[in-house]
């Protein structure tokens, strides 16, 4: 479809809230404080698995300046999940506000309150607990053995969905979801790869730290300013941990430091709303970054295999995924992001054999959650590693091969039918793709062809890699978003929402909408987001949701203000409301004779039949357009240290209209970032007893400025028709590819393909002696 | 005990509390700006610039900064008149969270007050000790540049500083970035 032209989508409208970010006078939630303000901090377990045989918190009490000593035996028991997810959650009531027993290192004890910062910490100190220290699993390859020790053997853990929960056996979730016959789709290929890679841990690693600050207010209501993305599931969720009514909570989210899924997850409101209940003062509470690292949420660790099978000129036959992925010892995402592995992957495909299968299973290291990608970057790695290998067996480049191989637009998606997340209404269908655009442009702009397989000799070998990728937007007939939209009497118009910006822009974005419908400028829309009291209801931002569906109601809400205002206007100009059209800020009649908003405001509010010009509007999707994307990656082995150094990035990205180019841009560069970082330098280092040892940036290495490569972004045209003006999703889709592109970069390169991420120099030091000794 | 320091200009006389950090005195007096990201000095989220230097104010005791001159994001500009490095961030796109956007800032414009044509590479070295997570630092390193540009051009002309800030929002043409 051609896109139409525009007014204020498709332009790089600044970002509404840039300029008070770059002064500093934005406000984010730790710079909020409260008059009597007491601080909470929790103690934290030594332990990766224990029971808790008591608390003597008397030292503690006693301390000056200590408010509060909470253990669980002054809680509710109540199991909840902290994962913001929609209602009722796929994920287990399976953790608790503190409970009689600890199942990681980090893992919450008891809650203290104390004056200053400072003394919660002192008292910490002061609590003894005597533990009874279990055997733990700290492999996720062991928790299904029957000698495992059970890490959830309490009765009252429950999943709310009706699907598998063996806690009995470790296993959270398991998934089993095919079309076609595998068997077959091997037995007729003249090739079939098989491999197993397995990715690491890591963190978000948002700047701003997890934070809560929560007081009762003068009608005896809990209000809590947090950093969430998810502030009307953490209002019902808290409602439950608590056990008081939704009614008496508001949620409000500030200004965000990033999310990254790392915020989509309930883990301090509960503690900053019973202790303000309990204590009548407000509370807040704020991690350190070592417990963001060891007790926030943590990307799954999985081990996913993979059987590619094709013809001789490369037509696939059959994909076989599998991923044992490791959830930690709280299942929170543990199924949803299991089964995006598969929908994140196997839809690219024309093939006609496909699976996805998986484990998901508790273990005793972190916590694992949401985290950008989402899924699609542990299948990504896999399927793209082994098509390279399986391409380069058959004597096929990997751009051809996958030419050969992925669908294109107005394709109905059989698979997804079977994987899909809650309840799939016909036929799943994928609108538009320009995954072959992508493909060809990102070939084209890094010199592909030329390129490939000329690796040097000596010391620095240069190598070629590639993949292709997709994400979803929004999670279909689920996600749920709304607003409302008031005109006022100067002609602006409020813009109130649920949708949840996190610093990637959401604001302005759908700010652009609102104007784009109401032919004014941006300027003239006032946006007010994430507060559960004043703002209509939205999931919040996850899932690559909010651009996509909130843009819709956004877009419904607007057309609805807009026939309110033809209807007025028309009145005024003594014409039908058929008569007349709107442009530039105007209801315009026959003869040109127009009247301004400012006038159609003054008159609905003061004049004649005054009413509030007001709308709202909600919507689901009906579907979950992916956007696409195909990276290359040029890269420099250095044979004598192992060190992988990226020369070149080119990524080819359809994710439909711009609504924002600066803005997508930053979300296409921000996500790769983070996967080069990934791909390169993060990781979690535990010791035997599951401790994390490098819980800091001293040792946990992120990218800075100097590590970053020449990058180049291409947007290729795109129109999807079901989405705001065209637009599709851009916020996680980057993030997947430079885990395999690195991968078959360094096997160009050098001839050895890594299967355990991230290719640090010893990994590839490794290799490349274990290829050297034959 | 007492120390005397200068906060963006202004001599503060204030009481430091025990073992109080920069970070942590700034931000009780109100400077909320200076935001805490590690407390490791690993960051740079609390950067402020001390005697014109960038430093992390989480690795200095209070006491310390007694007699010296702080100056944080805060100093630089107003909504009416922001500073160079302020608009050019916020045309390039180098703001999304904002949250490392303050000491991104001050880093750069220490950068800039003693090299007024740093080279990509020497915009590199000068943020190396700051962390952004949200915008693969590329938009950073532009905004730098277009600031740099924008203060040399100022100076050669010897013009007041132009009101750049976010009016006129520019609509780039869809190319490869």
């Amino acid at each position: 479809m051609k896109p139409p032209k525009f007014n204020e989508v498709n332009k790089s409208v600044l970002k509404i809230d840039a300029l008070g970010l770059a002064l500093g006078e934005a406000k984010f939630t730790d710079d909020f404080e409260k008059p009597g303000m007491i601080y909470a901090k929790l103690l934290r377990s030594p332990h990766a698995h224990a029971r808790i045989k008591s608390i003597n918190a008397v030292k503690a009490k006693s301390h000056p300046g200590v408010v509060a000593v909470l253990t669980h035996k002054d809680v509710p028991r109540i199991p909840i999940t902290t994962a913001g997810q929609g209602y009722p959650e796929p994920s287990p009531y399976d953790e608790f506000i503190l409970d009689n027993k600890v199942r990681y290192v980090g893992d919450k004890v008891a809650l203290v309150a104390a004056e200053t910062d400072e003394i919660a910490e002192e008292a910490l100190q002061l609590i003894e607990v005597e533990y009874e220290v279990l055997p733990a699993v700290l492999d996720p390859r062991k928790a299904m053995r029957a000698s495992a020790p059970i890490i959830h053997d309490e009765k009252d853990c429950y999943i709310p969905i009706p699907v598998p929960y063996e806690p009995e056996k470790n296993r959270v979730a398991r998934i089993d979801a095919s079309v076609g016959d595998i068997k077959k789709g091997v037995k007729n290929a003249a090739m079939a790869v098989t491999d197993e890679f397995e990715n690491q841990t890591a963190t978000h690693s948002a700047l701003e730290p997890h934070c809560a600050l929560g007081w009762v207010d003068e009608n005896g209501r809990l209000i809590i300013i947090s950093t969430t993305q998810v502030p009307f599931h953490a209002r019902r969720i808290l409602s439950r941990a608590l056990q008081i009514p939704q009614r008496k909570i508001r949620i409000i989210k500030p200004r965000l430091g990033g999310g990254f899924g790392g915020k989509q997850e309930v883990i301090l409101e509960q503690y900053v709303g019973l202790l303000a209940l309990k204590l009548n003062r407000p509370v807040k509470m704020r991690l350190t970054r070592k417990e963001v690292f060891i007790s926030a949420r943590v990307r799954h660790n999985m081990i996913t295999k993979v059987q590619v099978a094709a013809k001789k000129d490369g037509e696939l036959t059959a994909i076989d995924l599998y991923a044992l992925s490791n959830t930690g010892p709280y299942g929170t995402h543990g199924l949803t992001v299991a089964s995006n592995v598969g929908t994140r992957t196997l839809p690219m495909f024309r093939c006609p054999n496909l699976r996805f299968s998986s484990d998901v299973v508790y273990t005793n290291l972190s916590v694992a959650g949401a985290y950008r990608g989402y899924g699609g970057t542990q299948g990504i790695l896999a399927t793209a590693i082994v098509m390279d290998d399986l391409a380069e067996r058959l004597g096929i480049d990997p751009v051809d091969f996958y030419l050969k191989n992925v669908i294109v637009g107005g394709t109905e998606v059989p698979i997804l039918k079977e994987l899909g997340e809650g309840p799939v209404i016909g036929q799943p269908h994928i609108s538009s793709c320009e995954l072959t655009a992508c493909i060809k442009a990102g070939a084209e702009a890094i010199d592909w062809k030329k390129k490939r397989g000329q690796p040097g000799g000596g010391r620095y070998s240069r190598g070629m890699g590639m993949a292709i990728m997709m994400q979803g937007s929004s999670i279909p007939y689920i996600d749920m978003a709304s607003s409302t939209i008031k005109l006022n009497d100067d002609g602006s118009f409020n813009l109130l929402m649920g949708a949840t910006d996190i610093g990637q822009g959401s604001d302005t974005v759908l700010a652009q909408i609102a104007a784009e419908v109401l032919t004014v400028s941006t300027d003239e829309i006032i946006v007010y987001s994430s507060d559960t009291d004043l703002t209509p209801f939205d999931v919040g931002a996850y899932a690559s949701s909010t651009t996509y569906l909130s843009g819709m109601a956004v877009k419904d809400t607007a057309e609805k203000v807009k026939e309110q205002m033809i209807a007025v206007g028309a009145r005024m100009l003594n014409t039908s409301p058929d008569k007349v059209k709107v442009a530039g800020g105007r209801v315009i009649g026959p003869k040109e004779k127009s009247v301004t908003f400012k006038e159609i405001g003054l008159r609905s509010l003061y004049e004649e039949d005054q009413f509030q010009i007001s709308a709202t509007a909600s919507r689901i999707s009906q579907e979950s357009p992916p956007p696409f994307a195909a990276h290359y990656v040029e890269v420099e082995v250095d044979r004598a240290t192992g060190k992988v150094r990226v020369v070149e990035y080119v990524q080819a990205v359809d994710c439909g209209t711009l609504i924002n180019p600066t803005l997508a841009r930053g979300q296409a560069i921000g996500a790769l970032m983070n996967g080069l970082s990934y791909a390169l330098t993060e990781r979690y280092i535990y010791s035997s007893k599951g401790v994390m040892l490098n819980p800091n940036y001293g040792n946990y290495k992120l990218f800075y400025t100097k590590d970053i490569p020449r990058i180049r972004t291409i947007f290729v045209p795109s129109y999807e028709p079901t989405g705001p003006f065209g637009a599709k999703s851009v916020g996680e889709i980057c993030i997947s590819g430079p885990l395999p592109a690195i991968s078959n970069a360094i096997y160009d390169a050098v001839d050895i393909r890594l299967h355990r991420t991230p290719f640090t120099p010893d990994k590839v030091l490794e290799a490349l002696q274990a290829r050297e000794r034959g | 005990m007492e120390i005397v320091l200068t906060i963006n200009g202004k001599e503060r006389r204030v009481e430091v509390v025990g073992a109080e950090t920069l970070l942590d005195l700034l931000r009780r007096l109100g400077y909320k700006s200076v935001k805490f990201g590690c407390g490791e000095g690993a960051c740079g989220v609390c950067t402020v610039l001390m005697d014109g230097r960038p430093v992390n104010s989480c690795l200095i005791l209070a006491v310390t900064a007694g007699g010296r001159e702080i100056v944080t994001v805060d100093d630089l500009g107003t909504r009416d008149n922001p500073h160079l490095l302020q608009t050019a961030f916020v045309e390039s796109g180098a703001v999304q969270c904002g949250f490392c956007t303050p000491g991104m800032i001050l880093a750069s414009k220490a950068l800039l007050d003693r090299n007024a044509s740093p080279t990509v590479d020497e915009i590199k070295q000068a943020l190396d000790g700051n962390l952004c997570r949200c915008t693969g630092y590329v938009q950073i390193i532009e905004a730098v540049q277009l600031a740099a540009r924008r203060i040399r051009a100022k100076k050669k002309t010897g013009t007041k500083r132009k009101k750049t800030a976010a009016k006129k929002p520019k609509t780039k043409k869809q190319k490869i970035t």
